[in-house]
């Protein structure tokens, strides 16, 4: 479905894509693993076509997405649903106009067909009644749920979630996770999830790919990671302080650095 | 793909058969060829779905503007020929139950002249 080949970005002397080639199976879900600065968003990005490689291929059901022109991009990406970060609501609409913005954006469809097309989702994600509520007045669990109820309304055939379940408490992470997975499983949607929750991975991955400074140094099901002998992997995944995978990202001498005139 | 859309109507009952795949923009044809018979005097709508390959929710939710003509006027709306695909997308959407749904237009018109 998705083919990531040689996929290079640096950012002055960061690279934060460091040639990686990755493979997104279709109607599986692929979490992307990794600490902060490890390129994780980077790469989502560059996937959906939102930032350009400085090299390298975005194969997307055989489009390279990376130079393909502006038309075909907007084509692929009607086929791909996004839940951002932080949900990425529109404060001044109500849940109801959240969730039928692609609609009335992109496709000509009737209101009264847009209304059933809303309830049908809102029933999905377990929150048919909030459509009058906006979002300043939803939970952060209920404010996530809305903003799946958008990614998946124009019905895509991928779904990339950015952190779909940080800031949440255990109960609205456990749903979240168990709404990706029925999503996943009932409507065979490909799943591109970018986490550093581990437990949360673990509940809901096919394949789990992380990353580390822009390399790839795992890749594999949830129980070959699990049982992975990378010291920088079990560090990630048991959440140790010391190990590999420094806390500090520069290799200066701190006390060199102090007295530095 | 395309959707071909073919009309005869008989007996005061209309069928409508449709032909590729119903999706956010090939839907809105369906609704245009189905609107206009919500207005007029018939005792019942058919829609032949065997020729359909993929249905995603706009045109399920375009079907559910003939479920609620059906119920406001008390006139039949039946879906028929179902493949899985269609059927899956029903019930998906917990509608599976909802719609009159019969295997041939022939079962069709025998459910609609019963009365």
């Amino acid at each position: 479905m998705i083919k990531v080949e040689n996929l290079v970005k640096t950012y002055g002397s960061i690279v934060a894509s460091n040639n990686l080639n990755c493979h997104f199976e279709k109607g599986k879900i692929t979490v992307i693993l990794g600490g902060s600065g490890s390129g994780k968003s980077t790469l989502l990005r560059q996937i959906t076509g939102l930032e350009k490689p400085d090299s390298g291929a975005v194969h997307f059901d055989g489009l390279d997405l990376t130079c393909t022109d502006k038309k075909s991009l907007y084509e692929k990406r009607k086929k791909m649903g996004m839940l951002f970060q932080g949900s990425a609501l529109f404060n001044y609409l109500n849940i109801f106009e959240n969730i039928a913005f692609p609609l009335r954006e992109h496709t000509r469809i009737a209101d009264n067909v847009i209304k059933t097309i809303v309830t049908m989702k809102l029933e999905m994600v377990g929150l048919r009644g909030t459509e009058h509520l906006m979002p300043s007045q939803l939970s952060g669990g209920m404010t996530k749920r809305v903003g799946l109820a958008r990614a998946i309304v124009m019905d895509p055939k991928v779904i990339f979630y950015d952190e779909p379940t940080s800031g949440l408490d255990p109960i609205s992470t456990g749903v979240i996770d168990k709404l990706i997975r029925d999503l996943n499983r009932k409507l065979n949607i490909t799943s591109i999830v970018v986490s550093h929750d581990i437990e949360s991975c673990f509940r809901i991955a096919d394949k789990v790919i992380i990353l580390f400074y822009g390399d790839i140094i795992a890749e594999g099901t949830v129980e070959e990671i699990k049982t992975s002998e990378d010291l920088k992997v079990q560090q990630f995944i048991k959440g140790e302080p010391e190990g590999p995978i420094p806390f500090t990202r520069t290799d200066k001498n701190y006390v060199e650095d102090l007295l530095l005139e | 793909m395309s959707l071909k859309i073919e009309i005869k109507k008989n007996n005061n009952i209309v069928v409508i058969k449709v032909e590729g795949e119903i999706d956010m923009f090939s839907s809105p044809n369906l609704r245009e060829k189905l609107l206009p018979f919500f207005e007029k005097n018939v005792k019942g709508i058919i829609v032949e779905l065997a020729g359909v390959s993929f249905m995603d929710s706009s045109g399920i939710a375009t079907l559910v503007e003939g479920l609620q003509w059906s119920k406001k006027e008390s006139r039949h709306f039946i879906l028929t020929g179902l493949g899985t695909t269609v059927y899956n997308a029903l019930s998906l959407t917990k509608l599976e139950n909802v719609f009159t749904i019969k295997q041939d237009a022939d079962q069709a018109f025998k459910e609609i002249s019963r009365e």
